[in-house]
Formats: structure tokens, sequence, C-alpha cells
């Protein structure tokens, strides 16, 4: 474990934020975009978890913090979920393109 | 201990025991009208309002995460009136909604999370005070569930919301990477300017200006508005943003006190980019939800301006301000919402000829939009008055001139509807509405308040002693 060193991790959990920020932007599909989201907030953890165990293993503040972006983020995915079914049985689709009648 | 406990907690515990109370409700077998829940929702959210001005307490529990005193307690105290005020205003609209209670747990839990992050003293307690508010306000924009609008809108805010706070946590990580902690006293005196903390600095500030729809963030704000039904607009422009405000206030002058250069930078770009566009965009607007969206992002940008001066006068200038702004948009989305109700009608041209038939909605419609214009006897003229003072009390002069313009196009645009209302004719004006109890007196609060906090201005120099009591973090 010793033998990697943080910067590896940092730049993982990075890439991991901007590939979920890419999907975000560029996916029509609300799934797809509920599982973007997913991927921010899991680079975050990593982010958390690192700068803990490398930089202030004294503290637990990081490890906490993991554990309740993991729990908010089930809330938000059960209600973002619960949203997405009720567009479906309006719009009989989960695209986001289909669901653009206010604009400007 | 416990007594101190149950003191410093007080607010929270109220609505929280309120929340129980509906939920018991709900889950007894009794089937109860709309008419009774409401009249029991609106007392108990009185007695809520009214228990908030008792023994007004300072101290902090939970480790130092939670922290009160007499400053938090107005802001409190502000947003218990204005979640008093749009309960009584959505009353016509959910008299015939099946789903009356759930909306009040909703509403109720979205405010208790406003309360966690107001006394949040610490990143962790923030952010899950955010999180609180920010989950069930996009379940209540669904809350018009058979319309097609609605499920857009909820869709458009938990996306864009998921997205800020995903923004919001990267930036707090970056923060702990550089400091190792997350108490705001801590990271006051452990901040310096690094390109990391600047990175996670830009990237708290976008989670911010998201949740205040600041402009480059502001894109789902006008969609969610427009969708959402009126009372939880109104919720969403006046105590959510509020809210955030309160909350940006110390979090820039205390917690990022080292970076006030930089923060300065960033606050003077969002102010001047809110202004522009959020007027440029009003102007264009033909649907009225989407039109008070708009002005609302304008309001922000004013707001913002008023942020960039000193902590003192800048900070008493935003919290008066927004007390200010819950008067006046209340009132006219108070009307908004009836209108709406009644006759299902939401266009500006539909509000041709509303004087004919509705002349005291119209005269509470058009001084709300004055107020919000500025005009100088109402309350508004003060609010943004003391925003551009605090603006050119640190020389930021460039800024009070946009401002300044900027006001003159607000002008246009909200004298577009009252002339509207009072001065053209329409072949089929809205019908006259028999304005309730509870939506009159929610009307008459704000008429009243748009004209008491301007004239009697005690208000201002009561704020401005809290801010300046207000102990060191």
């Amino acid at each position: 474990m010793n033998g990697i060193p943080i910067t590896h991790i940092l730049f993982v959990s990075t890439a991991l934020f901007f590939i979920g920020m890419y999907g975000l932007f560029t996916r029509r599909n609300l799934i797809s975009l509920l599982m973007s989201v997913e991927l921010i907030l899991n680079s975050v953890n990593i982010n958390f978890v690192a700068f803990n165990k490398y930089l202030y293993p004294g503290k637990m503040d990081g490890v906490f913090f993991t554990i309740f972006i993991i729990t908010v983020a089930a809330a938000e995915a059960a209600v973002g979920i619960a949203i997405v079914i009720n567009l479906y049985r309006s719009h009989q689709s989960i695209d986001v393109e289909d669901a653009a009648t206010m604009k400007y | 201990m416990m007594n101190v406990f149950f003191i410093l907690l007080k607010q929270e515990l109220v609505l929280a025991v309120i929340l129980f109370l509906l939920l018991m409700i709900k889950l007894g077998s009794k089937e109860r009208s709309n008419t009774s829940t409401l009249t029991l929702v609106q007392v108990l959210l009185l007695v809520n309002l009214a228990a908030g001005f008792i023994m007004p307490a300072t101290g902090s529990l939970f480790g130092g995460m939670f922290v009160t005193d007499a400053l938090i307690v107005l802001e409190k105290n502000i947003l218990n009136l204005g979640l008093l005020v749009v309960s009584m205003m959505a009353w016509p609209w959910l008299l015939r909604h099946k789903h009356v209670t759930e909306f009040y747990l909703l509403l109720l839990s979205a405010t208790l999370g406003m309360f966690f992050m107001l006394s949040s003293h610490n990143l962790l307690m923030f952010y899950l005070g955010l999180e609180m508010f920010t989950i069930p306000l996009a379940a209540l924009a669904n809350f018009d569930l058979d319309r097609k609008t609605s499920g857009e809108a909820a869709m458009k805010m938990i996306i864009s919301s998921a997205f800020s706070s995903g923004l919001l946590l990267f930036g707090i990580s970056l923060l702990y990477g550089a400091t190792g902690t997350l108490q705001y006293g801590e990271l006051s005196q452990l901040l310096h300017i690094t390109p990391l903390v600047l990175f996670g600095f830009v990237l708290v500030m976008a989670g911010f200006g998201f949740k205040i729809s600041a402009v480059p963030f502001h894109l789902w704000t006008a969609d969610v508005y427009e969708g959402a039904p009126v009372a939880v607009t109104a919720y969403l422009s006046v105590l959510s943003k509020g809210a955030v405000l309160f909350v940006l206030v110390p979090v820039l002058y205390k917690v990022f006190a080292v970076l006030a250069i930089p923060a300065g930078h960033a606050v003077f770009i969002l102010a001047v980019a809110t202004m522009i566009i959020g007027n440029l965009f009003a102007l264009r607007q033909q649907n009225i939800k989407r039109f008070l969206a708009f002005s609302s992002i304008a309001q922000v940008g004013f707001i913002l301006a008023g942020l960039s001066g000193q902590a003192d006068t800048g900070g008493t200038a935003v919290i008066y301000f927004v007390l200010v702004y819950l008067f006046s948009n209340l009132g006219a989305f108070g009307v908004v919402a009836l209108v709406s109700a009644c006759s299902g009608k939401e266009a500006v041209d539909d509000y041709k000829g509303f004087y004919r038939t509705n002349p005291a909605l119209s005269w509470v419609l058009a001084l709300s939009l004055f107020s919000l214009a500025g005009i100088p006897p109402l309350a508004g003229f003060f609010g943004k008055f003391f925003l551009l003072l605090a603006a050119a009390g640190k020389g930021n002069y460039t800024l009070v001139i946009v401002a300044a313009l900027n006001m003159v196009v607000a002008l246009y645009y909200y004298l577009r509807i009252v002339r509207a209302m009072f001065m053209e004719d329409n072949a089929a004006p809205i019908a006259r509405i028999r304005i309730g109890p509870a939506p009159g007196l929610a009307l008459v609060i704000c008429v009243a308040g748009m004209l008491v906090t301007g004239l009697l201005s005690g208000a201002y120099e009561y704020i401005y002693r809290l801010v300046t009591a207000q102990a060191p973090l």
C-alpha cells in the first residue's frame, strides 16, 4: 500500500470526476445522468479517504464524511428515480430531449 | 445540560415535533377533510413562528458542529415567517389536492434542513443541511403529479442540484486535503492562498452559485420555476435562496477571510453577469412565473453586489434585503398563486384589464413589483440602497454603476406588467376572484411588511447590531 503515492490516487479521483461531468453533459438518458452523478460523488469519496489516510491519519473526519456522502447519495438516487418514473408515466420516455416543453 | 440542549435546539425541535404530529395524523385511520388539515397546519405554523421568539440563546452543541446566536435565531424567524406566508398562500391550491399532509411533510423537512444549515459550524453539517433541504424540494416541484411540466421541472431540478452538490463536495474535499479540518474556525486559520485552495474555493462558490442561481449557473431556475406549482416556486425563490444567502455571508466573510481578494473578483464577475443576463432575459418573458424567475435572478445580482462590500455593512445589507425581498416577492407570488389556482392562467397577457375585475389584487401585485423595482416609499428601495451603499463603501464604483443602470432596465419590465393590469383592455379578463381568509391574510402581511420595514427602519440598525455583535469563528 505504501508503494502507491497519493498523486496516483488523486489522479484517479480527478479523472473520475471529469468523466462524470462529461457524462452529465453528453448523455441523453436520465438513468445515465444519475449514474454520472454517482461517479462524481464517488470521486469525492476517493478524495476524502485518500487525504485522510495519507495526510491526516490521526483524524477521522474524511472517513465520516464519506459515510455521509454515500447515505445522502442513496437518498438522492431514490428521489431521482421516483421522479424519472413519474416522468416516464407522463412522457412515455426517459430521454431528456423529449422533456423539453419549457425553454429559454 | 439537558436544558441547554433543548433551548439551543428549540426551533429545530418545534419543527420536528410538528413533522411527527403530521406524520401520525397521516398514518391514523381517521379521514380528515382538507380544510381541517389545512387549518390545523396553519395554527401549528403560527405556534412555530411564535416559539421562535421565546428565549433566544447563544451556544454550541455536538462538539461545536451546531452553533446558534441572536443573529441565527433572527434568520430562522425570518424563514419561519416566510414558511407561514407560503403555506397560507397555498391554501386555495391545496384545497383540491389529494396529498395535503405529504406536501407539508416535505415542506417542513426542507425547512428543518435549512435550520441545520444555518446553524452549521462545520462543513459536514453544512452539507447535510443543504441536502436535507434540496432533496425534498425536488420532490415538491413534482407535486402536480398529472401535469407534464411539473415532472419536467422536478427532473431538471434533481439533476442540476445533484450536479451542484457534486461540485461543492469536490471543492470541500480539496479544502479538507489542504487543511485537514472541517470546522469553520480552524479552516479560517489554516487556509492560505495556494492553487489547491483556490480551486477548492472556486468549486465551492460554483456550488453556492447553483443554489442562489447566480448567472453561469442559473439555467435550471426559469424552467423549474415555471413548471413547479406556484407555492413551491414561491418557496424556492424566497426561502431556499434566502437560506443559502444567509449561510454565504459568514462563509464568504469569515471562513474565506484569507481569500478576500480572489473572493472579491469572483463576486464581482458573478454580480455583473447575473444582473445583466437576468434583466435581459426578463425583458422577453411571456409567462408570469418565468418572468418572476428571471427577475429573482436579477435580484440575486444586486445582492451579490452588496456582498462585495465590507463584512459588517455588506452582511447587514444582504440579510436586510432578504427580509425585504421576502415580503415583495411573496406578495407578487401570492397574487400569481391565487390567479393560477382560480383560473389556471399564467401568461402576462392574461393580466390585461386585471384592474377592472380585481382592483385589490392588482394593487397588491403593483406594490410588490414597485418594491422589487425599488421605488422610494417601499421597502425594496431601502434594501437596494443599503446594498449599493455597502458596495460603494469598499470603493466598488464600477459595480454600483452597473447596478444603477440595471435598475433602469428593471423598471421597464416591472412597469410593463403594471401597465398591462391598469391601462390595457382585454376582451376576456380574468374573472373576479374571491380571496379567502388565509391568502388574504398572507397578502396583508406582505403589504404591511413592504410598507413598514422600509419606513420604520430600526430593522436595519437592529440587524447591524446583531451582525457586529456576532462572536468570531
